[in-house]
């Protein structure tokens, strides 16, 4: 066995062990110990296998029929890595998280969970073979499942969200399986070499892809599967959150890049418009619901629906790009994706917790009572800042890294590539335009109304600062943020291999440079260093010059300028809801926000009014429009053949002889 | 558009020639602010004849931005107020907040014989008093309302231009 | 190729230009208004009158601000500052050609009216909030025209780089009255508008805090603070009106390798073509209002449709 297979297999093992642990002996520490150690391994395990070292194993006896088939190649490795650099943070963060009073994350249960969703989150990407890959993904969703169950005693809602989630997660499984069924059918066996060499027909390929593609996308949040992510993320506890969040979802994109890409090698042009598409949708959907939500995590919920869909839109051009044979600019964009994949985790995982640190501290998620926790919660203030700094695809923050280089394979493609192209890449780079032009307001929102100023309620005027393990859970994802951010050339070189196992013919060192980046065959470079420290020189020497010709008089605390009139209270203060109150307005006719008005006239006359009631809500509109359709659909057939069951035992009889005769009737007819 | 354009070219140069500057003497916080005043107007319970003044200072014709003076919205990004009309009880802490507000060196016109002693309203039931009463006054300008060329005078003697 | 030298002049005179050029542009804006206006005007130096006097002033922190409050102004000048060392201004390659391109520019001065937003809500007033609200929501609906606008340009040259695209005209003047360049240089010139807060989006002189977009944020700001800030946005103003004119008339423009004798004519011309710009933003103003607030997305889509036309105009025109 090679040093990654050790790793993976002490992965695993650590993640057992930790979960044993947790149920035996409930103590934060012990879980959360083992967990940090398992996701040392597997980050290891995934490091070392991006660079160079592939491993796989064949363990027939363990599952019956089918054994377990496992390999860990650069592109699952690279996975693996976020997997486990997110589980270290988490569960760092998790000691002193499940601690907290009143949410009784220490049980038994969730201790027990949490390693068990980081192990299976780490078999996802090591499996090759279909019965691996659905046991493993199947493990990943129960588990996670549980996790958002965690709190389902203390709030109604949580067991709706679990609902939601369960339906969406197994109607997604269902169709993966269904995917990969007609693929191994087609194929000579299950196993993921065998999916490779295969020869299908064109129409079973367009199947099999179509098919997985929807399972993966509603794992990853892509729109209009992403129903579930709004409604799970803010009811589940905020590090499981962040392991979903940051790690999890990206099993969705790891699945359509292994099956799209690398099993079925590639496809028509039209299977990536359709990926593409939807990404671009995502994006734009995602970040307008986020703009305008006024709930901490679902924010944070929403725009993990805008990354994975910039994500997607990553691995459609790439995937489109190969199609119409422009290798390089298809190895670009693959790369962009992959690095917007590790960069999103890092700072996802970031904001995740620090909500949580919040949330423990004020009790509330609603960033309209909010506010003032600048001055209560220092360190977490300005780790979320990072986070924040980092969402927005600003320098100096890591998504703009990858934003970036996204950018530049869009607007690489050739007019002479054809039509479709030369429609959809503008189209596309508008799109990410906007979703970066809002998501800078959405963060400016979740971090100024949400941090600064003064509290707008009880909750965040008693605030306390966080204990240290959570501290430096959220510490060490800053840290991976800001190291990826200032020096991306750390990862590149892992990104750029494992989209090498997706497009093997792909010149190598497309992006190049330890300092500055530069691409292969294009001048566009970029040196995010340079701009950190020119931005640093800049300011120092900004603050020189004031210092030096400004410092005549010393400053002054005064009280805030309140046209003269206060004192001013929290409730002048602007919220996140009037924050976004203009871009509400602008993308009306998307959002469609509900508002009324209700006015109470005073008994004595219908000219004097008692009491004006405003209420506004920006409901998701797929689900509105959708899904409860749908839903009351589903409902109605229920509710029609219930007539069918009304407890007669002779009825049922008479059902399964009726059912057998039909059975016999058809197979006598067809045979 | 033609039309505005039109008439740009006929109407010319509107604003009246700078009078010469009566040499006076300028306040040391003045001296230190060198050619540049932001002014913060306020109304302490004026009648509005005195705004009516103000607005013309700062038309075309007298033009009292070519001497370095711009009203400006915020106290904060202000080193003069102009306080008109006499200080009546609903207006005295807006005044004395608005002037905490103003950082230092600060100066204080008051306009208008209201400004100055309460003018016609002296002793009326809402009046506190006088600005100076309330907040320290560097420059009064005298008049009910003071004539622009009177106004324009006083903020030249600040900026020294 | 471009020596060290070359590029330590080059970021030199770029950042003097720029510091010490940006006061005197608004100042000139100014007059030209006052002189259209039929006023006389306070003169060209009157913005350096006024930054000389905030330097002077008291520094004023209001009750309940913190430290986002305090590095605002710093992160707005300094990000500017950046800014104006790493475009091409003087000579076709960028000073720092190596740092950034056109969209790490953006970027960078997104940066900084992020910061000044940041800086509006610590204080916690209504018309801080208010402010930074409206600021993020014109810059969002900017961002698409300016990235299309970016890749319109780019598609010719393959790049964007900066150096590569100014060269590209430089080298090719008819290049300027194709669709692209025209269509591109009419949406980044509402963008320009739109980024720096003049009329007919924002109006830099008002009273009326009601009205504000930029002014709104800043409204707590005294002293030297402000005097950044004012500096800053002046400085975002001759940055942008700078880059409009090397994208889109690059003539006069120092070659590479060109000798320090280059290099001066360069920056004298364009001092001239930005004055000449700043002169016809400020005209413009006079014979336009302010828009109300929710008529900006309408400008702000027919920029967004120029710039896609732009785009069309690249590929289907080469
Ligand atoms: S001084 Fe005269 S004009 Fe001015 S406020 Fe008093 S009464 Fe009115």
């Amino acid at each position: 066995m090679s040093l990654v297979g050790w790793l993976f297999a002490a992965a695993l093992a650590l993640c057992a062990l930790a979960a044993i642990g947790g149920l035996v002996w409930p103590r934060s520490w012990v879980a959360g110990a083992g967990t940090v150690a398992a996701g040392l391994a597997a980050a290891t395990a995934g490091v070392a296998s991006v660079v160079g070292s592939r491993w796989s194993a064949w363990l027939p006896d363990v599952l019956p029929l089918a054994g377990v088939r496992l390999s860990i190649d650069p592109l699952a490795g690279l996975f693996m890595a976020v997997t486990g650099g997110v589980s270290v943070c988490v569960a760092v963060y998790g000691i002193g998280y499940a601690r907290t009073p009143g949410h009784r994350l220490d049980s038994r249960g969730v201790q027990a969970a949490v390693p068990l969703f980081v192990g299976a989150m780490v078999l996802v990407p090591a499996a090759a073979s279909v019965s691996t890959l659905l046991l493993a993904w199947e493990l990943m969703a129960l588990t996670s499942l549980l996790l958002v169950l965690a709190e389902h005693r203390r709030r109604a809602e949580v067991g709706r969200a679990g609902l939601w989630y369960a339906v969406m997660t197994h109607l997604g499984f269902a169709a993966i399986l269904a995917g990969l069924a007609l693929f191994a059918a087609g194929a000579a066996g299950e196993s993921f070499d065998q999916l490779r060499a295969a020869e299908l027909p064109p129409g079973l390929r367009n199947a099999v892809f179509v098919v997985t593609l929807a399972g993966f996308t509603s794992k990853a949040g892509i729109v209009p599967l992403h129903v579930w992510l709004p409604r799970a993320h803010p009811e589940a506890p905020s590090h499981v959150s962040a392991l979903m969040s940051a790690a999890m979802v990206n099993m969705g994109c790891y699945g359509i890049v292994r099956v799209g890409l690398d099993l079925l090698g590639g496809g028509p042009a039209w299977w990536w418009l359709v990926v593409l598409a939807a990404g671009a949708l995502s994006a734009l959907y995602g970040i307008l619901q986020a703009v305008v939500t006024s709930d901490l995590k679902r924010l944070l919920a929403y725009s993990t629906t805008e990354n994975m869909g910039l994500v997607l839109v990553g691995v459609g051009a790439a995937g489109f790009f190969a199609a119409s044979r422009a290798p390089a600019l298809a190895g670009l964009a693959l790369t962009a994706a992959l690095l917007h994949v590790v960069n999103h985790a890092g700072f996802k995982t970031l904001l995740f917790l620090a909500a949580g640190s919040v949330l423990r501290a004020t009790g509330a998620r609603d960033l309209d009572a909010l506010g003032g926790l600048r001055a209560r919660m220092p360190h977490t203030t300005v780790l979320f800042a990072i986070g924040a700094l980092c969402a927005s695809a600003l320098p100096p923050g890591n998504a703009f890294v990858s934003e970036w280089l996204l950018l530049q394979s869009l607007i690489r493609v050739s007019p002479l590539s054809g039509v479709a192209g030369a429609v959809t890449m503008p189209l596309a780079v508008a799109v990410i335009a906007l979703s970066a032009g809002l998501a800078v307001a959405t963060f400016v929102k979740a971090f100024g109304v949400g941090f600064l100023a003064r509290p707008r309620g009880v909750g965040a005027e008693r605030a306390t600062e966080s204990p240290p393990s959570m501290l430096a859970g959220m510490g060490l994802a800053a840290v991976a943020c800001l190291a990826l951010a200032v020096v991306p050339a750390l990862a590149l070189p892992a990104v750029g291999s494992a989209a090498a196992v997706a497009f093997p013919q792909t010149p190598p060192g497309l992006v190049s440079g330890a300092v500055t980046l530069a691409l292969a065959g294009v001048r566009g470079v970029l040196s995010p260093l340079l701009i950190a420290g020119s931005l640093v020189v800049a300011l120092v020497a900004v603050l020189g010059t004031v210092r030096l010709l400004a410092a005549r008089r010393a400053r002054r605390v005064a009280r805030l300028w309140d046209c003269g009139a206060g004192p001013m209270s929290a409730r002048m203060e602007y919220t996140a809801t009037s924050f976004a109150e203009p871009l509400q307005r602008v993308f009306d006719d998307v959002l469609a926000p509900e508002t009324d008005v209700d006015v109470t006239p005073a008994r004595e006359s219908a000219y004097l009014v008692e009491r004006v009631a405003f209420h506004a809500r920006v409901p998701d509109r797929v689900e509105r429009r959708l899904y409860a359709p749908l839903l009351a659909a589903v409902d109605g057939v229920g509710r029609s053949v219930r007539g069918l069951a009304n407890g007669s035992v002779h009825r049922y009889l008479a059902y399964g002889f009726y059912a057998l005769i039909g059975m016999l009737v058809v197979l006598a007819v067809l045979r | 558009m033609p039309g505005l354009w039109r008439k740009i070219r006929k109407t010319g140069r509107v604003a009246e020639p700078a009078p010469a500057r009566v040499p006076a003497e300028v306040p040391a916080a003045a001296a230190e602010l060198a050619g540049s005043i932001q002014i913060r107007h306020v109304d302490a319970g004026s009648c509005n004849g005195c705004e009516v003044e103000i607005g013309s200072v700062f038309g075309p014709v007298y033009d009292g931005e070519r001497y370095g003076v711009r009203l400006v919205a915020s106290p904060r990004h202000a080193d003069a107020l102009l306080v008109t009309g006499p200080v009546t009880r609903n207006m005295e802490v807006a005044l004395r907040r608005t002037f905490e507000a103003v950082s230092e060196p600060r100066l204080v016109v008051a306009l208008g014989d209201c400004a100055r002693g309460c003018g016609v309203f002296a002793g009326a039931y809402g009046v506190v008093g006088a600005v100076g009463d309330v907040v320290p006054v560097d420059v009064e300008v005298a008049g009910c309302p003071p004539e622009p060329t009177a106004i324009v005078a006083a903020l030249r003697g600040l900026t020294g231009r | 190729m471009i020596t060290p030298v070359q590029v330590a002049v080059q970021i030199t005179v770029q950042i003097v230009l720029v510091v010490a050029g940006a006061p005197l542009l608004t100042g000139m804006m100014r007059q030209v208004r006052a002189r259209l206006e039929g006023r006389a005007g306070a003169g060209v130096l009157q913005p350096w009158r006024d930054l000389r006097k905030l330097a002077r002033k008291e520094p004023i922190t209001p009750q309940g601000t913190g430290w986002v409050f305090r590095l605002a102004p710093l992160v707005a000048a300094a990000t500017v500052l950046v800014v104006a060392a790493v475009v091409p201004l003087t000579g076709t390659t960028s000073p720092l050609a190596g740092v950034g391109d056109l969209f790490a520019v953006v970027a960078l001065l997104a940066l900084g009216s992020v910061a000044l937003a940041l800086g509006g809500l610590d204080t916690g007033t209504a018309f801080g909030g208010m402010g930074a609200s409206r600021e993020m929501t014109v810059l969002a609906l900017v961002e698409p025209t300016i990235l299309m606008s970016i890749f319109a340009l780019s598609v010719r040259v393959g790049s964007t780089n900066l150096g590569a695209i100014v060269t590209r005209t430089a080298e090719d003047p008819l290049d300027v009255v194709s669709p692209v360049s025209l269509f591109a240089a009419a949406a980044l010139a509402i963008v320009t508008i739109a980024e720096t807060g003049r009329i007919p989006m924002d109006n830099p002189a008002t009273h009326l805090e009601l009205t504000m977009i930029h002014e709104a944020m800043v409204l707590e700001y005294a002293g030297p603070d402000l005097a950044l800030i004012e500096w800053a946005s002046a400085a975002r103003l001759g940055v942008l009106l700078g880059l409009l004119a090397s994208l889109f008339a690059p003539w006069g423009i120092a070659g590479v390798g060109a000798g320090l004798a280059a290099v001066a004519l360069a920056a004298l011309i364009l001092v001239i073509k930005v004055a000449v710009l700043g002169a016809l933003l400020a005209a413009g103003e006079v014979f336009m209002a302010k828009l109300r607030l929710f008529r900006v997305p309408e400008l702000l889509a027919g920029s967004f449709l120029m710039a896609l036309l732009a785009v069309s105009a690249s590929f289907f025109l080469g």
